[in-house]
């Protein structure tokens, strides 16, 4: 697979793949970083939002 | 300084003078469009929060593939409402695509989208914030909730 790096498209094979992610009640989060010798040359990453962090809650009074 | 995760209370005031529409149906509006809602990141130094009441450059990432303002958030799904008892209810919203930033460079840390209303002057909805994040060459994608009573991105619930 050729990735996209800083330095041209270059072939998966040819750079040091690491990946993590984050876990908790808002999010869930992958990102993929692609090195080359002792240089970063990708990294994207995923962000899936779980729920709305907050809700606006309206009261209604009359009177 | 940090970003506080709030729906933006000038937002709130905004709904009640119909600013905002959400919905192809909405008789309120003499267009039976939307309007157009988009994204913008923020640095992690940046310090948006509830007070926040437009889109502003200040605080916001800059870097190869990313226009200023963010993206345009894909809105096929109009509003919707139930009640969930005799005197309290929930309406509810979610953009109906994932939020993608492709081929972009971010190298200074994010960690906040400000959803703002690009159809009315560029008013704020609401503020969230996520892990802090870096790009390289790559792409960054918000992927949203499901769009139900208890999980929608944007909520107003009666009590």
């Amino acid at each position: 697979m050729i990735i996209t790096t800083t330095k041209g498209d270059i072939d998966e094979s040819l750079l040091s793949k690491r990946e993590g992610s984050i876990d908790n009640e808002n999010e869930y989060t992958t990102w993929i970083e692609y090195w080359l010798d002792d240089e970063l040359v990708h990294r994207s990453a995923h962000v899936s939002l779980k729920k709305s962090p907050f809700t606006d809650l309206i009261g209604a009074t009359l009177g | 300084m940090a970003n506080t995760q709030s729906m933006c209370t000038s937002f709130l005031g905004e709904l009640l003078s119909a600013t905002h529409n959400f919905s192809s149906a909405n008789p309120a509006h003499t267009a039976s469009t939307p309007d157009t809602f988009k994204a913008a990141l923020y640095l992690a130094s940046a310090t948006l929060n509830a007070s926040t009441t437009a889109y502003s450059a200040t605080g916001e990432v800059t870097g190869t593939g990313y226009s200023a303002g963010g993206v345009t958030i894909t809105n096929g799904t109009n509003p919707a409402s139930t009640n969930s008892s005799a005197t309290a209810g929930v309406g509810y919203w979610t953009p109906s695509a994932s939020i993608t930033y492709t081929g972009v460079t971010l190298t200074t840390a994010f960690d906040t989208m400000l959803m703002y209303n690009s159809s009315q002057s560029n008013k704020a909805v609401a503020v969230y914030t996520f892990g802090s994040q870096t790009i390289t060459s790559g792409n960054f994608t918000l992927t949203m909730p499901s769009n139900t009573t208890t999980t929608a991105l944007v909520r107003l619930s009666t009590t």
